[in-house]
């Protein structure tokens, strides 16, 4: 038995906070103890129940098969669809993330990530008006007010308001909750409401409205404002847009009870007009809080590659963005699509019934170190080690930040990278088999 | 071909400035991707042609996340310039932010090699390599942010210049980065709370030291760690107008400032934004020709020109109070990146107009500039972009600079103020290819300090660029647009001895290298400078200081120069 070593600093690989000071102790090749990190990250280190053998469906059923005959049925599949969905790539290191838009381009598929069903309106958002952010270290160091808008950072994000936002400490910050004011905008009380000096609950739906409201007051055109907006009355408006122009340094952090409400990306839209505008009275930055760990490396990774963020159609040979059109759910909704290679997210669990259900009449592989609902759809099944725990390689925090998960522990299974390349290899070899049979 | 990458180059009329050659026809040889005094191999027939050592950028954001942030705000960007992927090619997009495929094969094309990352936060860096690595074909490199940083800051207040040169050594590490850039020195920091600096002497808050302080402070630190590249400088308040003054006086603060190489002390980061008079934009004008004249009595300095086309561009810089700025006045989209304790960052897309006066001032500035510093190795071509335009438009560029009658043809289509707001339509100078072959090759691997580039001595990297342009013949200042059609897609661009691009076609792609800079300096220094490091990070970095540097990982290519201390000195 060899002895327990502590691996310090590591990189947790849950959500998108990825907080960097995880100490974990190995021993025996597992991983025996956790330090820092919060309940879900710690839990997802520790390791559950996973797939071991990749399975391909054989009479309805899946049964076990090899590595290769898995990757070879996957060629097959992508090779003959017409129109191929690869979607996920939110829980995986941008390397493997690469690997996939190299894949997506020679099968001539559509990629798209869970952005789609996440924080897809706030990239929108972005493209109308841009993003004025900041690394989560700023917040930290300077920020004096914070506003929760539709997310629950306490439940979603454990360790977020202690690192970095309302209960942080920092250098012009050094009494830390107590020296801020926080205020969360919410349909429901939540536990990060608990926290607030100022909890806003609005009518579900208002968002749009409320913001609207708060721009005028900031702009000074109060008199055009109704006596209540979305639940609010018009003089606690007032008052919340006075202490977001007395703020010193102000960030607002937004969720999925903005993206994903009426308005949807116009409420985006709204918010960054709002920050950019109080700009002009004092300091102000606004950032999503992505949810998986890598969903903000897939952005990046593909705008870099191929000028988008998301929901890339590669099957005109060059890249082609419309979202609405190209994104995964609208292609499942219209049946667009032919077959689907899922990776890293469940796809079946978070999709609108109607185009989960699409899945079920297309063939899907599936690549994952869980077996989830996605499985039961699935054609192919590959398992794959995980990363951060036995995978190193890139992350982008929820700030755009870059960092690298480590590997912790050995496992015998391959990376998703692997898996990707293992099926790539198959496509090259599969086409030049029809070719010389064509020949 | 490729493999053993040997070959001659038979009959080009070859301009290599850097070794005294102006135009003299001669045969080249390539052996293990390198300039050689002869080889075997493959023979490119190039008799008569225009012939110069693969262009080098000093200049260009290409990289990071302020580049990628642009493509994310921008998708009407990503759908110009498309070409799908082929057999060589991975797909390209974008005009002003092409993907990073589009980058390597539109520099390629263009007969350049070599472009360098202009801003990078240590903090960021990661990113910019991530990017870096995906650029194929050429070879590159990333300054790094200093300007802004609180480490520095302090050391410049406590006067600790040892201490400075280490933190500048271990942040050029950190970032595997290769040399000191500094924007907008203290506007970082104050911007952090909605402000900005005034001027060198404006006390930068919080720190009690002055933006001339952090600069001079830096370039003392550059020297006594002799980089091989100068501090490169943003000035304060970039963009304004009346801020010639500003540059005048950043300038003096350096020119009794040793350097420790044979170069310049500071380079003027796009000095067309900092030649400006008037004193708002109504009676915004050319400094151009005082500037100009201040770089013929100085040797100091170096400038790019940092020129301004009209079209579409995206504004990107480590300056974000100017971004805010040109948000506002533009009441175009607007992206902001504070980094803690580093920096800050904006992007703005940005439109220039003919008819607009300042545009059309702004544009001639660039030109007059290149045409008043009479020394060509003191002015590198530039369009900084993308902010002045995207550097697919160098050949515009180029003749411009080499034409009057192009000068007076896009004249006659611009703002009719324009002649009483600059100089440029008295400017008689035409350059010629010799001039060129220094400001797009020579110059700029002088002023980074690449030895091995932008000429074609022997041990010099196999870079070459061969141009359908018989210089014997060809009028540059009659046959612009004949110039500027064989600038564009460069008759072969080869690249450490491989062909990469004929006629405009991309034949190869292999990786190119990242150069970084390893900067060596006492342990005693370096240990002083962890004691602070490591309080910083447990109080204020939001990431653990192991975490912190770029691995080894992301340099696959890495190509390392070291400097430091114990480097002996090359000039006396």
């Amino acid at each position: 038995m060899s002895e327990a070593i502590i691996i310090k600093d590591a990189v947790c690989s849950f959500c998108g906070c990825l907080c960097d000071d995880i100490n974990v102790e190995v021993e025996g090749g597992m991983v025996k103890r956790v330090r820092h990190a919060c309940r879900l990250g710690s839990s997802k280190i520790m390791g559950h129940a996973r797939m071991e053998s990749p399975m391909i469906r054989k009479d309805g059923k899946l049964a076990a098969a090899s590595f290769q005959e898995a990757y070879d049925r996957a060629a097959e599949i992508l090779l003959a669809a017409a129109k191929p969905l690869l979607y996920g790539w939110a829980s995986t290191t941008c390397e493997a993330q690469k690997k996939g838009i190299l894949l997506a381009e020679e099968v001539g598929g559509v990629l798209d990530s869970t952005a789609t069903v996440c924080h897809g309106p706030s990239v929108i958002g972005i493209e109308e008006k841009g993003l004025p952010g900041a690394t989560l270290g700023q917040v930290k160091n300077r920020a004096d007010t914070i506003v929760f808008w539709g997310c629950n950072p306490a439940e979603a994000h454990p360790r977020h308001s202690l690192r970095y936002s309302s209960n942080s400490c920092g250098r012009f910050t050094p009494k830390g909750r107590e020296g801020r004011k926080i205020i969360v905008v919410d349909v429901r009380e939540t536990r990060t409401a608990k926290n607030a000096d100022k909890f806003v609950r609005i009518t579900p739906g208002s968002d749009y409205e409320v913001i609207s409201a708060l721009r005028m007051l900031v702009a000074g055109k109060g008199e055009t404002v109704p006596d209540e907006v979305g639940g609010v009355l018009k003089a606690d408006l007032a008052d919340i847009a006075a202490t977001l122009k007395a703020a010193r340094f102000g960030a607002v952090f937004f969720g999925l009870g903005i993206t994903h409400s009426r308005g949807r990306y116009k409420n985006i839209d709204n918010a960054l007009s709002l920050v950019a505008e109080l700009n002009s009275h004092t300091k102000f930055v606004i950032m999503p809080m992505r949810g998986h760990y890598n969903v903000g490396g897939i952005g990046q990774v593909l705008a870099w590659s191929s000028g988008y963020p998301m929901s890339v159609d590669f099957t005109r040979g060059l890249p082609y963005f419309n979202p609405g059109e190209t994104a995964a759910c609208d292609l499942l909704a219209r049946r667009d699509v032919d077959a689907a290679l899922i990776i890293a997210a469940d796809a079946v669990s978070n999709f609108p019934r109607a185009t989960a259900a699409a899945l079920a009449d297309i063939p899907v592989i599936q690549i994952d170190p869980y077996e989830n609902p996605t499985t039961l759809h699935s054609e192919v099944v590959i398992p794959c080690a995980v990363v951060g725990v036995e995978v190193e390689g890139t992350a982008y925090r929820m700030d755009g930040l870059a960092l690298r998960l480590r590997k912790l522990v050995d496992c015998s299974l391959p990376s998703d990278e692997e898996i990707l390349r293992g099926i790539l290899e198959s496509v090259h070899k599969q086409r030049q088999l029809t070719a010389n049979g064509g020949a | 071909m490729g493999g053993l990458k040997e070959m001659i180059i038979k009959g080009g009329i070859v301009y290599d400035p850097a070794n005294g050659i102006y135009g003299e026809e001669m045969d080249l040889f390539i052996d293990q991707g390198r300039m050689a005094l002869q080889a075997k191999g493959e023979e490119i027939d190039a008799r008569g042609l225009l012939v110069m050592p693969g262009g080098v950028d000093a200049h260009s954001h290409i990289a990071g996340k302020k580049v990628n942030t642009g493509r994310i705000m921008r998708p009407d960007d990503a759908r110009q310039g498309t070409e799908p992927r082929s057999a060589v090619c991975r797909p390209s997009t974008g005009y002003t932010v092409p993907n990073c495929y589009a980058m390597g094969y539109r520099y390629a094309r263009m007969g350049y090699t070599t472009a360098f990352e202009a801003a990078t936060p240590i903090l960021e860096a990661r990113h910019t390599h991530e990017e870096l690595e995906e650029i194929p074909i050429i070879d590159k490199g990333a300054l790094t942010l200093f300007g802004s940083n609180w480490q520095v800051k302090e050391c410049v207040r406590d006067k600790d210049l040892a201490k400075l040169a280490a933190n500048v050594a271990w942040g050029l590490c950190a970032a595997r980065g290769y040399g000191v850039k500094i924007v907008n020195p203290g506007g970082g920091e104050a911007w952090g709370f909605g402000a900005n600096v005034k001027g060198v002497n404006d006390p930068v808050p919080n720190f009690d030291v002055t933006p001339a302080e952090i600069i001079t402070g830096l370039a003392q630190a550059n020297e006594m760690l002799n980089l091989p590249h100068s501090i490169h400088l943003h000035f304060n308040n970039l963009g304004k107008p009346g801020n010639y003054t500003t540059a005048i006086e950043t300038l003096d603060l350096l020119k009794d400032i040793k350097p420790s190489r044979m170069r310049q002390v500071v380079h003027v980061a796009h000095m067309q934004f900092s030649a400006y008079g008037g004193t708002s934009w109504r009676d915004f004008e050319s400094k151009a020709p005082v500037i100009a004249d201040y770089f013929n009595c100085h040797n100091h300095a170096t400038m790019d020109m940092g020129q301004l086309l009209f079209g579409s561009a995206t504004t990107m810089t480590a300056d974000a109070p100017l971004e805010y700025g040109n948000a506002r006045l533009t009441h175009n989209k607007w992206s902001n990146h504070d980094i803690e304790l580093e920096e800050s960052s904006g992007v703005v897309p940005m439109t220039y107009f003919r008819k607009m006066l300042v545009n059309a001032v702004q544009w001639a500035i660039g030109l007059e500039l290149a045409l008043l510093v009479n020394d060509p190795w003191k002015v590198l071509m530039t369009t900084d972009h993308p902010n002045g335009s995207p550097f697919v438009n160098y050949p515009e560029v180029v003749t411009l600079l080499m034409s009057k009658p192009k000068r007076d043809l896009e004249m006659a289509t611009l703002h009719e103020q324009l002649p009483k707001r600059t100089t440029l339509a008295g400017l008689e100078r035409e350059l010629d290819w010799t001039d060129i072959a220094i400001m797009t090759r020579a110059a700029p691997a002088r002023v980074l300090g690449l030895a091995d580039k932008g000429h074609l001595g022997p041990g010099a990297d196999g870079d070459v660029s061969i141009y359908n342009l018989r210089p014997d013949e060809v009028d540059t200042s009659l046959d612009h647009a004949l110039v500027k059609k064989a600038l564009a897609n460069a008759m072969y661009t080869i690249k450490g001895g491989v062909v990469v691009s004929k006629e405009g076609r991309i034949l190869a792609a292999p990786p190119g290298r990242t150069f970084w800079v390893d900067a060596t300096v006492p342990q005693a220094d370096a240990d002083r400078l962890m004691i602070d490091l490591e309080e910083k990070f447990a109080k204020y970095y939001s990431i653990q200081i192991a975490n912190y540097a770029v691995q080894d990982a992301y340099l696959p290519h890495a190509n390392v120069i070291r400097a430091g201390l114990s480097v002996p000195q090359e000039v006396a």
